[in-house]
């Protein structure tokens, strides 16, 4: 019997034959926490008594949530995170670097990889045909020291994109509208792997969207099979030799399939308070919009600036509204600006904060006024999420944000398209 | 394992950990006692300044979706929780609960209502609704977990390993 992807990798790495529903002990290949949620793993850390961290090259801490910190408690945590750097050998990633997610991609996470982090959005790194997952401090405590964690092996849920997106439509409405369909614990404990025509041809930068958000039905993992679109992608990194491929077989015995006819699909909307209370971009059309919010690890890349800037052009964004646009990483904000796209985006009245995390978690960035609704590009809509429990938030794509921030409402891209 | 009793403080489905851990508080991460002073704010405003030590949580489906933040058991922990109930649990809290022993109980939460006066059992896996005069019962936990959870949690289940020792 075949494998899926998440059992061939996982199999490599625990050194067994492991099929869904196994328990194993895999090697760990990188570990990453960000300024939240690192600091208590490194109390765990040294509560266990442990003093040396097994994969010091691949045990990185990024600073992106708060970024730079707009408060002493938060500046103190960044001292801790630095402090340990030190002492141990792990790596850091500046508050200039870009958020965690961003940063595993460009520059760490290869095909084949078991990634673990601090962080639920982890799985974005599966895009590049890895096994990347999220859990709490005390499991990246424990795994620093080991080099190790426990997993249980997951079932498979297989999600099939055909056909080619029509203008204004894009893989982000994609994966909202997949979440509105599976719902918000429809695939717990489970991993869902992205195949099909549509995500054959799929540049890295949309995968990783799809990936992203895995963590939205309660997956355990997203993942996408490491083609000749991931080879390149790695070179163009520097990365070539990284790259190796990774498949799953033919055989393999996945719980369920979902087909996604991309073609038929309109701009979709998450409308608050949960990801999963979808509807399309049209039903929602007319909402008075106060901010909005590009960035994110699941849309902050020059692409989605692209797109954003496109819509733009020759436009203004509406008087009642303002736009805010946080790249998610250094890269990303160097390729902005050399390819003339920042210049644009602040023609049109956009702000454009330094990379990080941004407005996505309510730290800092572009906190709600009471009453007051976003549109965001993020991943998440949870009630007070954006700092403020009296506002809304709604999920959507770069191009319905940028339409809505023209209009000032809730608008369908295609009218500018 | 001893006797748990309190009383139950419902909340409905998607209790999310922004919910329970809000971003606009990641400052208090590295002071987890103050932070549990705001647990389940964004929920029920007035739920840390209600309860009582020994009090139980009881949610809907999907409990304690989103972050990863361990902070969120943590807190319902320090709160003095006793234990959190629900119709489902998402997978990073569940994980997260456990790894600090924290109880989470999967049954059918819609037989208790708000008030309740609860009595559980957990070596014997049943729930005594002592205002309705009704029992419940409770999913196991999987093997791995007693395991961890009766080590005292994942570090101390690596450290008395000398590494993992889940079959
Ligand atoms: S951008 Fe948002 S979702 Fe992504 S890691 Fe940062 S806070 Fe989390």
């Amino acid at each position: 019997m075949g494998k899926t992807l998440a059992e061939k990798i996982l199999s490599a790495k625990s050194n067994e034959d492991a099929k869904a529903g196994d328990i194993v002990i895999v090697d760990v290949d990188v570990m990453a926490l960000q300024d939240g949620t690192g600091p208590l793993a490194i109390q765990q850390f040294d509560e266990m008594g442990a003093e040396k961290v097994a994969r010091p090259d691949k045990t990185i801490f990024f600073m992106d949530h708060a970024a730079p910190s707009p408060r002493k408690e938060l500046s103190n945590a960044h001292m801790m995170i630095r402090s340990f750097a030190d002492r141990t050998g792990a790596k850091y990633s500046e508050i200039c670097d870009g958020v965690i997610h961003q940063r595993l991609v460009e520059s760490v996470t290869s095909p084949g990889d078991v990634v673990i982090g601090a962080d639920s959005h982890t799985c974005m790194s599966g895009a590049l045909g890895a096994f990347a997952t999220g859990m709490g401090s005390t499991d990246l405590a424990v795994a620093m020291a080991a080099g190790k964690t426990w997993m249980k092996v997951p079932e498979t849920i297989k999600v099939e994109l055909k056909g080619i997106f029509p203008k204004g439509v894009s893989p982000k409405d994609a994966i909202i509208y997949f979440i509105g369909k599976i719902g918000a614990d429809g695939a717990t404990y489970q991993a869902l792997e992205f195949t099909g025509q549509t995500v054959e041809s799929m540049e890295m930068t949309d995968r990783f969207t799809l990936t992203n958000m895995a963590v939205e039905s309660g997956s355990k993992a997203g993942i996408i099979a490491a083609d000749d679109i991931t080879r390149k992608y790695l070179a163009d990194q520097g990365r070539a030799d990284d790259y190796r491929p990774e498949f799953a077989d033919d055989d393999g015995e996945y719980v369920e399939t979902h087909v996604i006819e991309v073609d038929s699909l309109e701009p979709m909307i998450s409308m608050p308070h949960t990801v999963d209370n979808t509807s399309t971009v049209t039903d929602a059309a007319g909402t008075k919009v106060q901010q909005v919010f590009i960035g994110s690890c699941t849309n902050g890349r020059l692409s989605d600036l692209t797109a954003v800037a496109e819509i733009l052009k020759g436009r203004r964004v509406n008087k009642g509204t303002r736009l805010i646009i946080t790249p998610a990483s250094r890269d990303v904000y160097l390729d902005a600006i050399r390819e003339g796209v920042a210049e644009e985006l602040v023609e049109a009245g956009a702000m454009i904060t330094g990379p990080g995390c941004g407005a996505c978690v309510g730290v800092h960035g572009g906190i709600l006024g009471d009453e007051e609704v976003c549109v965001a590009t993020t991943n998440r809509n949870f009630r007070g999420r954006m700092g403020n429990p009296e506002g809304s938030i709604y999920l959507a794509s770069p191009e319905t944000a940028a339409a809505t921030a023209v209009k000032g409402e809730i608008t369908d891209p295609r009218e500018f398209l | 394992m001893e006797e748990l009793k309190g009383k139950a403080w419902k909340f409905g489905d998607d209790i999310s950990t922004d919910h329970i851990a809000p971003g606009r508080l990641f400052h208090l991460r590295t002071d987890l006692p103050e932070l549990a002073k705001h647990v389940l704010e964004d929920a029920d405003p007035e739920f840390a300044s209600k309860m009582k030590k020994g009090d139980f949580v009881v949610g809907g489906r999907n409990f304690g979706l989103g972050s990863s933040r361990e902070h969120a058991p943590r807190i319902i922990k320090i709160a003095g929780v006793s234990a959190v109930l629900a119709k489902s649990f998402a997978r990073i809290f569940f994980r997260n609960s456990i790894n600090v022993g924290l109880p989470v109980l999967v049954c059918d939460t819609d037989k208790i209502d708000l008030g309740d006066e609860l009595e559980i059992d957990l070596a014997k896996g049943i729930i005594k609704d002592t205002t309705k005069e009704i029992e419940l019962t409770f999913q196991p936990l999987p093997p791995a977990m007693v395991r961890i959870l009766s080590d005292g949690g994942i570090v101390e289940h690596y450290k008395k390993h000398n590494g993992f020792k889940l079959d």
